[in-house]
Formats: structure tokens, sequence, C-alpha cells
């Protein structure tokens, strides 16, 4: 027997959670919009998505070999990455485009910075935002059943204001022959990305992290409050409850908040530091989406706020017990 | 002429000023979008500094020390205008796609920079070296930037396409592609060793300006310097005596140690 004992200094954790099981946990959660998303989309959904985890699989192993570093591809993080990439683009999104936002993920985004826990954004969002500055068209053409057109959030904004939600919802873009409701946005049997139409199969994935305490409800829960409050009051429908519902469940509000807003990397680990963190998405958000030129705004949302947590973090700092009433270390 | 051909040299490679020296990275990054636009942007920015280090290598002996810089920037200004009517008259596309950063070679720090370090201090001829070497260096930055650009988001070199529409990548002519593609660049050359701001062998560098004195001539630096090396000299010698000192005292207790044991071994054998 070994004479060698291991001493570390507290806090010891007593917990079997590693890396690699809360990335497949959120893997996991992911299952029912995976699901619904190639219920929806059909086989080119399913392919997109084979592609978008093999590539970043690929090019993490890759560049780990070719920089001799320890391979961490067995994590899941860039199984998780590329899983994210996949249900924020269309389902007729070019292939080569998904390969070369991957690679943009893996490489640029978190291995040049590090790789996992050092990258300053989420990798699937950054890749969005360069996908999306490279092939706007791509990235905003949606089929749905064979239908090319506006996304509801598109015709909501488009639509006149004078003009009840759930009439201009039914009237459409003029293209669609089935009639869009709010329960249709629900359901998620509408136009969109991969991943956010069904609000309903986000919401289950959502509440089996916030069982498993995966993650903390305190940012998605202030950044869909702040975002609603903010959608009542500047969004010139007044109190419009379907209005509401419309916004929350159409887009990617929901598959932000529970999944990328909180994203360990990348989000406040002080309490009060995620709920300035979720207020601050909400502001954006609401901002983007109302008074910017696109009907989507969570992306670019999330990745500016990304980029403040360090400046959140420090002001945020948690006070250690028995330090109560010390002001300013003195 | 050794030091214009040394001057160009050094311009180009030593001390490239996109590269090396990281100056001027506004219109690097901003006007790049494509090689064309990098070349003209390098050629104006090369033949204004050409001739401001001329007139001011000059003037370097009538302007007064305390009001250098307000004579550099008039002298400086003068010739952007001019330049910058002659493109209006003769190359209307390039001044168009350049637009506001033509008159704000102005305020480029390499033109400045190459001013007050090596035209202000040398004649003529070398000081018009320097500036084409320099401008030279520039255009080659900017030129290998906007290639890189053009290549990827507009699929093209110098307005010659080779990739169709549907393989354009966008990112790269707007502003986030000028700082990766220039990034990349930078570690290229880090990685085959060139010198570059990060990747310097300054030596022992004693004085704050890295101690490369041989393009200082002239300046008050160089008396510095020779106060320095004088201090470091007389540290070294300091040094060297005081280690003399030291050994001396050790060999000194050493042999008093010895005769000590020796006493006390003759004691001991008394004892017995």
């Amino acid at each position: 027997m070994s004479n060698l004992l291991n001493i570390s200094s507290s806090p010891h954790v007593r917990d079997n959670s590693s890396t690699k099981s809360i990335m497949w946990d959120v893997v996991l959660a992911l299952v029912p919009t995976t699901v619904f998303g190639i219920y929806n989309f059909g086989i080119k959904a399913a392919v997109l998505i084979a592609v978008c985890i093999v590539t970043c699989l690929l090019s993490e192993y890759i560049w780990q070999k070719c920089m001799k570093l320890p391979l961490t591809v067995s994590d899941g993080s860039a199984v998780l990455t590329g899983l994210l990439l996949a249900l924020n683009l269309s389902s007729t999104f070019p292939i080569w485009m998904a390969i070369l936002g991957s690679i943009f993920a893996i490489i640029i985004v978190k291995q040049l910075f590090g790789g996992l826990g050092q990258n300053f954004m989420n990798p699937a969002l950054g890749a969005r935002c360069f996908l999306m500055v490279s092939f706007a068209g791509s990235m905003t053409s949606f089929t749905h059943d064979g239908i090319t057109g506006a996304t509801p959030l598109a015709i909501i904004k488009n639509g006149d204001k004078a003009q009840s939600v759930a009439d201009i919802l039914a009237a459409g873009d003029g293209k669609a022959q089935e009639v869009t409701s709010v329960l249709n946005m629900f359901l998620g049997s509408i136009g969109g990305t991969i991943g956010e139409t069904s609000a309903l199969a986000l919401l289950i994935g959502a509440a089996y992290l916030l069982i498993r305490k995966i993650i903390d409800w305190k940012i998605p829960v202030c950044y869909i409050a702040t975002f609603a409050v903010f959608v009542l009051l500047f969004g010139g429908r007044g109190f419009d409850l379907m209005y509401l519902v419309a916004e929350l469940c159409g887009g990617g509000l929901l598959l932000g908040a529970f999944f990328m807003a909180t994203d360990y990397v990348t989000s406040p680990i002080t309490p009060k530091g995620k709920i300035v963190f979720g207020i601050l998405l909400g502001l954006l958000t609401g901002i983007f989406r109302i008074f910017g030129a696109s009907a989507e705004g969570v992306s670019y949302a999330i990745i500016i706020c990304n980029l403040l947590v360090p400046l959140i973090e420090r002001v945020t700092i948690p006070v250690p017990f028995g330090k109560e009433g010390v002001k300013d270390g003195k | 002429m050794n030091t214009c051909a040394e001057r160009l040299k050094n311009g180009i490679i030593t001390e490239n000023p996109t590269f090396v020296m990281m100056l001027g990275m506004c219109p690097t990054l901003a006007v790049t979008s494509s090689a064309i636009n990098g070349l003209g942007m390098g050629l104006t920015t090369t033949a204004v500094l050409v001739l401001s280090n001329a007139v001011i290598s000059l003037l370097r002996k009538v302007i007064p020390d305390k009001v250098r810089i307000p004579g550099f920037i008039v002298i400086v200004a003068s010739f952007v205008t001019i330049i910058q009517l002659l493109l209006q008259a003769y190359l209307p596309f390039l001044n168009k796609a350049l637009g506001v950063y033509i008159p704000l070679i102005v305020v480029n720090c390499i033109i400045l920079g190459r001013a007050e370090a090596y035209a202000s201090k040398n004649s003529v001829v070398p000081s018009l070296f320097d500036g084409l070497g320099m401008g030279l260096g520039f255009t080659f930055g900017l030129t290998c930037i906007g290639i890189c650009r053009e290549i990827l988001g507009a699929g093209s070199i110098f307005n010659i396409q080779f990739i169709p529409d549907d393989f354009h990548i966008t990112f790269f002519v707007l502003a986030p592609g000028a700082f990766l593609v220039l990034a990349f660049l930078t570690a290229i050359q880090n990685k085959l060793q060139m010198p570059s701001a990060t990747n310097t062998n300054a030596g022992d560098a004693d004085l704050a300006c890295g101690g490369n004195c041989a393009q200082c001539v002239g300046s008050s630096c160089a008396a510095n310097k020779g106060i320095l090396e004088a201090e470091r000299v007389a540290a070294k010698a300091a040094k060297a005596q005081a280690a003399k000192e030291a050994a001396a005292k050790k060999k000194a207790a050493a042999q008093k140690q010895a005769q000590d044991e020796k006493k006390s071994d003759s004691t001991e054998g008394k004892e017995d």
C-alpha cells in the first residue's frame, strides 16, 4: 500500500458531475428539439445536423493533433457546438457553408483562444454570426412544407400595427397556404431555423436541465422577463397577449435563453452577475427586434453580452461570509 | 549609396511598418477590402512619404526644435492636398474608393514617425530613400492583406474574378475580416521567425528606445547613450572589484580557518 496521501486545500467537491457529464446532459436536453426539427424539416435537417457535428469533432481532433495538445474530443463540447450550430441554421442551408461555419466555430472562436473554458464567446453563436454576415441570403431563407416564406416574426414585424396579430398571422405573407396561429408557433410547425421552431420541445429540454441543476434559473428567467416587459412597453401594440406569446415562441429566444446564454464559459458565475446578464440580454434583444432592421436579434444580443461578462463579474463579486459590513476592503 | 540600399531594405523588410512596427493600423484595416484599394492607398502614402521626407530633411536646420511637429504637419498636409487633387483629376475611381482615408494620410503615424525619427536628422538623399523604403513596405503589407481579403471575400484578384458568386465569403470584405486576415498574416510571420513587433531580438536594451542607436546619429539620445555606456562600464568595473575583494576575503578566511584547524589539531595532540 502506498503511504502517499493526496492533500488539497478546501473546498472539496464531492460530486460526480464533470465537464463530460454536463455536456452530454445538455446534448440529451436538446434531443426533443433535434427530433422535432428532423420531423418538421425532413431528412435535409438530419443531414445538416450530422455534418455540423462531424465537422466540429474532426476539426477539434485535427487541431489538437497538429498542435500536440491533449485530446478533448470525447468531452462532448464539440458535439454540443456542432448540434447548436446546426439547430441555428435554416434546413435548406448549403452543406459546404455549414462545414465552413463549424470549422470557424471550433478553430477560430474556440481553439485559437485556448480551447474549452477560454473562448470569449459562444462558439456556435460566433459561427452563426459569421455565417449571417457572410451569407445573409442563405441564412434567412426558410422553407417549411416545401414553401419558402418569411418567418412568423418577420411577418409580424412587417405587418400593419393597426391589425391584430392573429389577423396578420392568418393572412401570412401571401405565399403560405396554411394558416399560422400562435398555437402553431408554440408547437413548432412553422418556418425558421431547425431548432428554434418548437417552443414545446425546447421547454421540455429546459425543464430537464433545470431539474438536473445543470443550468441556473436566473439567466433565462431574467432574460425572458425583461424581454417580455420591453416588448409590451415598446412593441407599439399595447397589451396584446397574442403578440407577446408570438414574440416569445417565434424566433430563437427560447433556444438562446436556455441553451446558449447559459453556456458556462461565456456567462457570469456570480449570482448577481447572472441577473444583470439576463436583464442586459433582454434589453438588447428587445432593441434589436423592435428597433433593428432584422426581425431576429437573439444571437447578436448574446455574443455582445458574452463580451461584457468579465466586466459584469468584476462588479458583482459576492462578499465572503464574515466580511459583511466591510466596504472597499478597509 | 550603400545607405540608400540599406534604407530600402530596412523599410520593406527589417522594419516593415505594417507587420513589424504595427503602425498606420487605421488605413491598414479600413481600405484593404480589395487588392487595388490596398495598392492605391500604399502608393499614395509612398508618394506623400517620399516628398515629405525630402522636404523635411531639406528644412531640418530651419525648423525650430520647439515647433517641429506643427511644421512637419503643415508640410505633410500640403503634399496630401496636392496628391488628393491629382487623384481626383486622374484616378477618380481610386479617390472614391479610398474616400476619407486620403485626407487622413496627414495623421498617418508612419509619415510623422519617419519625419521625426529619420528625416529631421539626416541628409536629403538617405531621407528620400528611407521614405521610399517605408512606403514600399507599407504598400507591400496593404497589398498582401488586400489580396487575401479579395480572394476570400470577392473571389478575385485585382478585379479579375475566378470564383463564382455563390462561394464568396462576405465576412472577409467587412471589418472583422480585416482584423482576422491581419492577425493570421502576423501569426504566419511569427511562426517563420521573421522580425515583428512581438518577435524582436532587441538584446540587452538598457535604453527606453531599445538601444538601437545606429539610426539615432546626432540626437541628444546618442549623448545619453555615451553616459549610460560609461555608467555601465563603471558599474561592471565596480562589480569586478567587489568580486575580487570578496574572493580575497574568502581566501583569507579559508587560510585563517586552516591555521585554526592546525592549531586545534596540535592542541588536541597535546592533550593526548
